[in-house]
């Protein structure tokens, strides 16, 4: 990974020095080894701190919203499952495309911190990775743990490849995958009505509404939020009734439906770990199986299942009546 | 169960004045027929209509009046519109006072006094202006500045008109921005018209209305010699509480609801440019 | 100094549960928040750190003030304010037990907030001491003892017994309600504890972040700072940091029309909100970087110089742990708080 990083720090420094762009987006190094943030360097010196490892998880391509609106150029690195963002967000003319300019990075998953530290594992000082295992340097000595019980929940499943680049960097081949991302929601639709009311309502009962969900969403794009508008009638700032916090979640998986990518990061970022990925996972599901299989962000143009419609679409009986599964 | 400030009490609207196209006048007692509460010019209070929102208005009448209080409000929200459509025999919600008021009965005392004011500013100067004319012996010359976009946006006409200009020793102008039929007196803006008056840069001056207004009269007045900490402005924010608690209404270190919302100039000036 | 076997603490819980009510960290669906003791709830005291601090227990996220009757022109105000039945606040640690005195100064200050005061005196607070904190943890910084908390009743964990000390009346009170349980010893066991986690905090990263140029007299030269600008500019806006903060207190009124009429309840509002300084008219802070600003000016400078210097963070690291893009106060202070932190 160490490679990677200076291949694109070189990279961004050419593209700085040489004018092409007036700023490269990346992510910025942190106190400790695993905090970095999203970050604008629009310097040479600036790329000093810049970093790129196994924790550099956040989806870059929802900032472009407002810096593609800057003057100048814009480069930035994309992961795989955020060039989807990348393209939906084009698409729906929230990025100035012609803006931007895309350098698709390698990823092999990105880790969780909480997942390393739940492991007992404290005061972490570096990383290293060799295929499946992970040697965890920290103060009280070295732990090697097993690499697949400590990524992001969003790419435990991923199985995504860059849909959009101008260039590339990519110094390593990923390993095949087979793996099942519907997995978690067969189980979800294998449970009983009430089994699954009382999942969702444990889990959405954690709901602080402090809307980070929403605010990190690519999907959620609007300029002004339905549930922050004082004149829609349900904006509030918190939830009222245990009805409030579901309404909440999904309404906005109903917004999303259709355009959301399953980049993850609802469930990356939620303070209290409600898997809300599984909300849209199961639209996405319930979409391939009604209008066949679709996925968003794989273009950056054209019509989707649910923004077009043909004479043999799915009627909303045939999801009351459970033929969508 | 202690006394709660955040829960109001019922206030009746028993006269509706209109004053100008976007702004009327409420005048409000409590349901015993009697005054709500005691305040001081420049405070305010938290009025409001259930289902609906609670604002802050500052308390256009003069705490000499013992019978009630009154409120000129202008429709420019959610709230506010509501509050527009109501009739006299509505019942609404107040709290309050909130609030620092003007220093009337310490630094105004004994001092020629020059009130500026453009539009809605008037509101909370009305409130001062009666105040001193209540107790006019205690204060010198009175010269009050007041300007609106049209002779139909000047609040309070009437009182002006008809009482504020026969006041001994209390001079009276009044500007709008453009030329109007039917309007034979001073056109232009606020800030000029105060640089061409000439006032007597020893007067203790009290500025309100849009932030705009109240930047270029402050550095009109700071010419004719003004010192800055003899000028006064309240100012106004988003606030919920009232009392310092909720949050949001903070300038730098400072509550406008609890600390405001009158400021003195050089108190403003030790503060961020955040308002 | 008292003590009572790790295994007999079940025992304990049901004692205080039968004449009072008990919030404790307990685990719900995978997390550990302060939730009401009852049997079979999987209690976790020795979680370092809840998800949302314990404000939540005298300032809750949502709470109904009032309620609004109409009938013709007539209207009425119901208030909903009730006795507080008396309840123990059990597990909590230093810093977010100096977080309650932050509080204490916004709410009990004049003119007293009611409905946080009634919750505030019908609670007994058990705190307990830090063995284990984490590389987030930075109360050292301000001035807080994490192996000595105050509190109604201090405690201390190890592996078999938890150690009891009461330092208040409403300590003694209930000290003697479950008198039953606990046995005389432990001044060694807990000394030696104090020692050790002292000797681990002096090591931890931020324990001394120094906060000497965070002064009512360089407000504005802070405000002023360029470097606000990349500090917030990966920030999202989200509630997360406010959210879980012990110390952040600000709220919204707003009213919701119901059947029966229209209750005016608050809840947590927070300053990273864009509709937070909303007007009809206008907005004093319309960009991210003013409200990302103002949340850590009022923590290090607003709030210490309206209340004697007291910083309105205690060091707890939640933020540090929760920001989804990995801002906190700890790389402000940092940042802003001159050559001593580099």
């Amino acid at each position: 990974m160490k490679d990677v990083e200076m291949k694109m720090k070189e990279r961004a420094k050419q593209l700085l020095e040489s004018g092409e762009v007036a700023r490269v987006v990346g992510w910025k190094k942190g106190d400790f080894c695993y905090d970095p943030s999203p970050a604008t360097f629009e310097t040479v010196e600036e790329l000093d701190n810049f970093v790129y490892d196994y924790f550099c998880g956040a989806n870059l391509s929802k900032y472009l919203i407002q810096i593609s609106k800057k003057e100048g150029k814009t480069a930035v690195f994309l992961k795989p499952c955020d060039t989807y963002s990348f393209n939906q967000l084009v698409k729906e003319h929230r990025i100035n495309r012609e803006n931007v300019y895309v350098i698709a990075v390698e990823c092999m998953a990105k880790f969780d911190i909480e997942k390393i530290k739940e492991k007992g594992v404290s005061q972490i000082t570096g990383v290293e990775v060799k295929d499946k295992d992970v040697k965890v340097s920290s103060l009280y000595g070295e732990t090697t743990l097993y690499k697949p019980e400590i990524l992001l929940t969003k790419c435990e499943t991923c199985q995504k490849t860059h849909q959009v680049k101008d260039e590339e960097i990519i110094l390593h081949e990923r390993p095949e995958r087979d793996v099942d991302r519907f997995a978690e929601v067969k189980k979800l639709e294998a449970m009983t009505e009430d089994e699954r009311f009382a999942f969702w309502k444990e889990q959405l009962s954690k709901c602080i509404r402090c809307n980070a969900c929403r605010n990190v969403c690519p999907a959620c794009s609007c300029v002004k939020c339905v549930f922050d508008n004082p004149a829609s009638g349900v904006a509030a700032k918190a939830n009222d009734s245990e009805f409030e916090e579901k309404l909440f979640h999904v309404i906005r998986a109903f917004h999303v439906a259709g355009r959301c990518t399953d980049c993850g990061e609802c469930s990356r970022v939620c303070p209290q770990h409600i898997p809300l990925h599984l909300l849209n996972r199961k639209f996405i599901k319930d979409i391939d199986g009604l209008y066949g299989e679709f996925q968003a962000g794989e273009e950056a143009e054209g019509k989707t299942p649910l923004t077009s419609y043909t004479e043999g679409d799915a009627e909303p009986n045939d999801v009351l009546n459970g033929e969508a599964k | 169960m202690i006394e709660e400030t955040l829960i109001p009490k019922i206030g009746v609207v028993t006269d509706i004045r209109r004053d100008t196209p976007d702004v009327k006048t409420f005048r409000v007692v409590g349901t015993d027929g009697k005054k709500l509460f005691q305040h001081m010019p420049g405070q305010c209070a938290m009025v409001s209509i259930p289902g609906v929102g609670e604002c802050m208005f500052s308390i256009t009448s003069s705490p000499t009046n013992e019978e009630y209080m009154e409120f000129s409000i202008k429709k420019c929200g959610c709230v506010t519109e509501v509050i527009h459509a109501l009739e006299v025999g509505a019942q609404i919600t107040v709290r309050g006072p909130y609030g620092k008021n003007f220093p009337v009965e310490e630094d105004f005392k004994g001092k020629d006094l020059l009130f500026i004011a453009g539009g809605i500013g008037l509101a909370p100067l009305r409130s001062v202006i009666n105040y001193v004319r209540h107790y006019r012996q205690n204060y010198g010359k009175v010269v009050i500045v007041y300007g609106a976009r049209s002779k139909d946006d000047l609040v309070d006409i009437d009182e002006i008109q008809n009482e504020w200009v026969n006041e001994p020793n209390m001079e009276v102008y009044l500007t709008i921005d453009r030329p109007q039929e039917g309007w034979d007196g001073h056109v232009g803006f606020v800030p000029a018209y105060v640089k061409e008056l000439g006032l007597d840069p020893n007067m203790t001056a009290v500025l309100c209305g849009p932030p705009i207004m109240i930047k270029f009269t402050l550095a009109g007045l700071l010419e004719l010699g003004f010192d800055k900490s003899r000028v006064y402005t309240t100012l106004e924010l988003r606030m919920k509480c009232g009392v310092g608690k909720c949050g949001r209404c903070n300038v730098g270190d400072k509550f406008v609801c609890k600390d405001g919302p009158v400021f003195r100039m050089t108190e403003l000036d030790e503060l961020p440019d955040e308002y | 100094m008292l003590k009572i076997a790790k295994n007999k603490l079940n025992d304990l819980y049901a004692k205080i549960n039968e004449t009072m009510g008990l919030f404790i960290p307990i685990k719900k669906a995978g997390e550990v928040n302060y939730h009401v003791w009852g049997e079979g709830k999987e209690v976790s005291i020795e979680t370092l750190k809840t998800v949302k601090s314990p404000k939540n227990m005298f300032f809750p996220q949502t709470e109904n003030m009032m309620k609004f009757k109409t009938e013709g022109k007539n209207l009425e105000i119901i208030d909903l304010r009730d006795e507080k039945r008396p309840f123990v606040l059990f597990g909590v640690r230093a810093c977010d037990y100096k977080a309650i005195e932050v509080l204490d100064k916004v709410f009990l200050a004049d003119p007293v907030d009611s409905f946080y005061q009634s919750r505030r005196a019908a609670t007994t607070i058990v705190t307990l001491a830090c063995s284990r904190p984490e590389e987030g943890c930075f109360c050292k910084a301000f001035g807080i003892d994490a192996t000595a908390p105050q509190g109604d009743v201090t405690t201390w964990l190890d592996e078999e017994y938890l150690y009891w000390q009461a330092n208040t009346e409403k300590g003694e009170t209930l000290t003697k309600l479950v008198q039953e349980l606990l046995e005389e010893g432990g001044e060694t066991e807990v000394a030696a504890q104090k020692e050790a986690t002292a000797v681990i905090i002096d090591k931890l990263p931020f324990s001394n972040l120094n906060l000497d140029k965070f002064k009512p007299e360089n407000l504005n030269e802070l405000f002023d700072s360029p470097k606000w600008e990349e500090m917030s500019e990966a920030c999202l806006g989200c509630g997360t940091c406010t959210f879980v903060c012990p110390t952040c207190q600000c709220f919204d009124i707003r009213d919701f029309k119901t059947n029966e009429g229209v209750v005016r309840y608050r809840c947590w509002d927070s300053c990273m909100y864009s509709d937070f300084t909303l007007m009809a008219h206008g907005n004093s802070r319309t960009t991210q970087m003013q409200r990302f600003r103002q949340r850590f000016m009022h923590k290090l400078v607003y709030y210490p110089s309206q209340n004697d210097g007291l910083y309105s963070c205690v060091g707890c690291g939640r933020c540090v742990n929760k920001c989804p893009q990995h801002l906190n106060i700890v790389k402000v202070v940092k940042e802003l708080g001159g050559k001593e932190n580099d």
